[in-house]
């Protein structure tokens, strides 16, 4: 299943895409807990009984904002989150 | 002070956004026959619905607005149904709580996100062709695609914007003060189709307008601008995830043909149709959630 959380408003598309096939036996050890410096991330078992990846619901209306320092203009060349999944479940929609 | 004159200083203000809410029940069944019988509740941002579903397949329902708070909408939902039909609580074996207040039902056994369930309710509505799934919720829109057994393989949902919802087409309601169920229809009531209005913000589509009424706009025309609008704002949600034939929408808004046309013509393709009320589509989807998991249970209600 891929997931999308995020949302889209006049200024543009905001999503981040959690692959869960990839996401269920995480090969990278739930990396992405730690590699977000927003702690985003948290494990939840999804309608379906998986233990899959998601984004906090108190960020899921903000990732504009709470991902700008992550992206190019903050410093960095590559997402954490992103390089952390070496699975490759997680992508960022802009 | 007289009537009239009462009623001059303080005119009795017509809410033409309200929906009709309805109760139904399948006559031709009696619950008492069935082995499991099982509830969804979907208590959702502007609407509520129960949904009985007896040895899976779709008994009764009441959909209605949600009140001021989850549990009281929930359990008035659930004894509307249960009233028409002669049904208690305890007769019921599993419920399954949907919606933005899934958590907040307090006699139900487990709480599934409306994603999940949507899709499961989309698949009895429409069949198990449905691939593509819009629901056009109060407050939020969800795109969601699953395959032939109604499980979902990729979801979007946009809940921070109210364009695009059923919110948004009561605050036009309410502004053109023409009844909401007669938007769709009178959409179509204009010479030529005119564009769509420009705002994608329900308060800036609002004040549009109004300066489209000031620029001599017929009322019919503003109907159809905010339509096309609407329609052009989820069908750009949809194409984020992409549509596969076998399009079904759910919600208040598969309602209005003003919509739900201007969609298909969009997207080139033409929506499932269904005999089912299009908002029970999550309550349904929890109840058969709540069904499937009595029969892996082995449970059945004892004769």
């Amino acid at each position: 299943m891929i997931a999308n959380y995020g949302y889209k408003d006049g200024s543009g598309d905001y999503y981040i895409s959690i692959d869960t096939d990839r996401c269920i036996d995480c090969a990278a050890g739930r990396a992405c807990l730690t590699a977000c410096p927003k702690e985003m991330f948290e494990i939840i078992t999804d309608d379906y009984d998986d233990e899959v990846a998601c984004i906090k619901q108190a960020n899921r209306r903000s990732l504009a904002y709470d991902c700008a320092d992550c992206k190019p203009s903050g410093g960095y060349a590559s997402l954490p989150c992103t390089t952390a999944c070496t699975p490759g479940a997680l992508k960022h929609s802009w | 002070m007289n009537a009239q004159v009462a009623e001059a200083v303080a005119p009795e203000k017509k809410e033409f956004w309200r929906w009709q809410e309805n109760t139904w029940v399948d006559e031709s069944k009696d619950w008492r026959d069935a082995k499991i019988v099982t509830c969804g509740i979907d208590v959702g941002s502007v609407s509520s619905q129960a949904v009985i579903v007896c040895d899976g397949e779709l008994y009764g329902y009441n959909s209605m607005r949600t009140g001021n708070n989850s549990p009281d909408s929930a359990k008035n939902a659930l004894q509307g149904v249960m009233d028409k039909c002669g049904m208690k609580l305890e007769d019921i074996t599993y419920v399954v709580g949907t919606g933005y207040g899934r958590v907040n039902v307090p006699f139900a056994h487990k709480a599934i996100t409306e994603i999940a369930c949507h899709a499961r309710g989309a698949n009895y509505m429409g069949g198990n062709k449905v691939r593509t799934i819009l629901d056009m919720g109060g407050q939020d829109c969800k795109a969601i695609h699953c395959d032939e057994k109604g499980k979902v393989t990729n979801f979007l949902m946009n809940d921070k914007c109210a364009a695009g919802t059923g919110r948004g087409m009561e605050v036009i309601s309410d502004l053109m003060q023409i009844p909401i169920g007669e938007l769709g229809p009178r959409s179509f009531d204009v010479r030529e189709e005119p564009e769509a209005v420009s705002s994608v913000c329900v308060v800036f589509a609002k004040s549009e307008a109004l300066a489209l009424l000031k620029a001599g706009y017929t009322k019919n025309m503003v109907i159809a601008a905010y339509c096309q609008a609407m329609a052009e704002r989820v069908v750009s949600l949809l194409e984020r995830i992409g549509v596969e034939e076998g399009f079904f929408i759910t919600g208040g808004i598969a309602k209005n043909p003003g919509v739900v046309k201007r969609i298909e013509r969009l997207l080139g393709i033409q929506a499932i149709d269904t005999q089912i009320d299009s908002q029970i589509a999550g309550a349904l989807g929890a109840a058969l959630f709540g069904y499937t998991l009595m029969q892996k249970q082995g449970a059945a209600k004892a004769a």
